[in-house]
């Protein structure tokens, strides 16, 4: 391997960007680079502290507890779950946050992906849900769930994010709030079921027809209207959600899923799929999943998620205890295709490294990113920015103000003032490690 | 060797291997879809016959809706507040641009229609599909002559509400026009 720098300016070489960030190599794969990192009293042993005396704890001495037959979490990760907006259930929405801060990888577990019900989680019986294909069509159709599970079926990643999650960002000041209030409101998971362009092409879909209206079988019928297009795309009718039939809250038994496009359009216990010449203009497109803009007209129709990303840890909550080395985790995707690159600051945007992108990299789905980062108890601003293959990018705070604008006064938390806030988040840490939101 | 593979590569790739899909939907009769066929199109194609008045709807209003949407529809403490809360339909508030929360009925919807399909779709929250379409268009009258949308003594039907002119109707940009169908 050839090297430019000699050993003893490893850990030189290694600070990519200001205030501490290390390169995304230096704790991934390469060992040499790592010991070279580590050698220079940033690891562990920077802490000057003896590990305490190793001994035999009392779960290794006794029988364990006995196999339930669907397991559920430790008893100690009691705390990796969603935040509920409406506990009580009063007579209005129910919302549930993922909590990203406590999560790894790219894949949301089923039990904490995050949901909206509208007019609560309805129990459907599987064996007595239909789906009905019509409209603009050849032959109006009816499709059991049985049927659909003898169509070919296909699985892919996609995360679902809710046209509403980021909103605290509208505000004028950085709401003082985690990261699961701020961005829970998406969640990513494998997506197992029959692709729509399949069923849609077997009733024959008439010359005419341009949208298609798709209508959910729980109390509110919730309807959205959807281009044809991205119907013969990559839309499915997903009947699994990491590989188990989905979630009740998430659409059992089936949901129309429209990779990277506005959560409120994949429409839960889809019961009904009719093609039409025109949009439905439905409460949910003509009010609700609006983006009202600065000189008076709104945006509607906002399919695309466009691309994002934020820090996962540390993030608001997660206090850092200690100076010295640590790993920067976090989410990045984009509603348009596939995430290309993911830059990270710790001086609020005045230098940049490169993260490191977990593979493989999947189109639409969660990307998790990384990168070594090395505290050395001086303020600092962590900021992650985002590119897709499409050649989309985060806007910075600046750029996000001067096209959406911002809120006259800080909003709750829990508001909805408008949607698709893409902006590069940004969290603070102060020279005692307590990390919080900030503007920069 | 080569050559099979070929082969099989071009029986996939053809028009009649692509059509080879299970078939496995079944017909359903008119009568059985319109059961279903519940949506209303923005322009007011699929009302259905019947009608109703704001004086027919003030009654059904009380009794059903202002639990959730206050008195006359001007919204509960919570809402006004700006708590979470079932939203506010009738209002004077001026729409104000970035603030989603200063949007109504009056101020923002494009179209009238489709609030007649939102209401007997969805409400009363609690009781869905449970309307006559004789009271949705009670309500839908109620509603569009406290926003004073309509001549409080109009006689809402599907020629009526289709001819309801939205003072927002023009207020919107689509997001995305590339992927807007032409």
């Amino acid at each position: 391997m050839k090297r430019k720098n000699p050993p003893d300016k490893q850990d030189e070489m290694e600070q990519v960007a200001g205030n501490g960030l290390l390169h995304r190599r230096a704790l991934l794969g390469n060992t040499m680079m790592a010991a070279g990192v580590l050698g220079s009293g940033l690891g562990p042993g920077a802490t000057g502290a003896a590990a305490e005396p190793l001994t035999e704890p009392q779960w290794g001495l006794e029988i364990g507890e006995n196999t339930p037959p669907y397991q559920t979490p430790s008893p100690f990760a009691k705390n990796v779950v969603r935040t509920l907006a409406n506990p009580k259930f009063e007579p209005r929405s129910s919302l549930s946050r993922t909590p990203h801060h406590l999560l790894e990888g790219s894949i949301t577990p089923n039990g904490v992906h995050f949901t909206i019900n509208h007019t609560g989680i309805p129990l459907i019986d599987p064996a007595k849900h239909k789906l009905l294909i019509h409209g603009l069509v050849k032959q109006p159709q009816v499709f059991t769930i049985d049927a659909l599970l003898r169509y070919p079926l296909h699985s892919r990643p996609a995360f679902v994010e809710c046209g509403g999650n980021s909103a605290p960002l509208f505000s004028p000041k950085p709401i003082q709030a985690d990261l699961q209030a701020l961005h829970g409101l998406s969640s990513c998971a494998e997506w197992t079921g029959v692709k729509l362009s399949i069923l849609l092409q077997e009733c024959g879909i008439d010359p005419s027809a341009k949208w298609i209206i798709a209508e959910g079988g729980d109390a509110p019928h919730l309807m959205r209207s959807v281009p044809l297009s991205k119907g013969l795309d990559d839309a499915m009718i997903a009947l699994f959600q990491n590989g188990e039939p989905l979630m009740p809250g998430n659409g059992f038994p089936m949901r129309l899923l429209l990779p990277g496009w506005e959560g409120n359009l994949n429409i839960k216990f889809v019961r009904r799929i009719k093609l039409t010449a025109d949009p439905a203009m439905s409460f949910w497109e003509s009010q609700v999943y609006t983006e009202p803009m600065p000189k008076g007209k709104s945006y509607n129709f906002t399919f695309i998620n466009e691309v994002k990303s934020f820090i996962t840890r540390p993030s608001p909550g997660m206090d850092l205890k200690q100076r010295g080395i640590y790993e920067l985790s976090g989410i990045a995707y984009s509603g348009r295709g596939k995430i290309t690159k993911v830059m990270v600051s710790a001086d609020g945007g005045k230098s940049w490294a490169e993260a490191a992108l977990q593979g493989p990299v999947q189109s639409k789905a969660f990307t998790r990113f990384r990168l070594p980062w090395r505290w050395n108890g001086s303020p600092a601003i962590l900021q992650s920015r985002a590119w897709d293959d499409q050649g989309a990018f985060q806007p910075t705070r600046a750029a996000f103000v001067a096209e959406r604008s911002q809120l006259d006064s800080e909003p709750p938390v829990t508001a909805f003032r408008n949607h698709h806030a893409n902006v590069i988040t940004s969290w603070a840490v102060s020279s005692s490690g307590k990390v919080v939101h900030t503007y920069a | 060797m080569r050559k099979l593979l070929a082969l099989c590569w071009m029986v996939m790739a053809s028009p009649a291997f692509a059509a080879e899909t299970p078939h496995l939907g079944k017909p359903v009769s008119a009568s059985d879809m319109a059961r279903w066929d519940i949506d209303i199109s923005r322009d007011g194609k699929w009302l259905p016959p019947g009608d109703g008045t704001a004086a027919q709807g003030a009654p059904i209003f009380a009794a059903k809706c202002a639990v959730c949407h206050g008195d006359g529809g001007r919204g509960t403490d919570a809402a006004h507040k700006g708590q979470p809360a079932p939203p506010v339909l009738v209002s004077d508030v001026k729409f104000k641009p970035i603030d989603g929360s200063t949007t109504t009925i009056a101020n923002f919807w494009p179209y009238a229609p489709p609030l007649f399909g939102y209401i007997r779709a969805a409400m009363p929250w609690n009781e869905p599909r449970s309307l006559s379409d004789h009271e949705v268009y009670a309500l839908t009258a109620y509603i569009l002559a406290e926003s004073k949308l309509i001549d409080p003594k109009l006689v809402l039907n599907a020629k009526t509400l289709a001819q309801v002119k939205m003072p927002n109707r023009d207020g919107f940009l689509p997001r995305f026009p590339e992927l807007m169908p032409k």
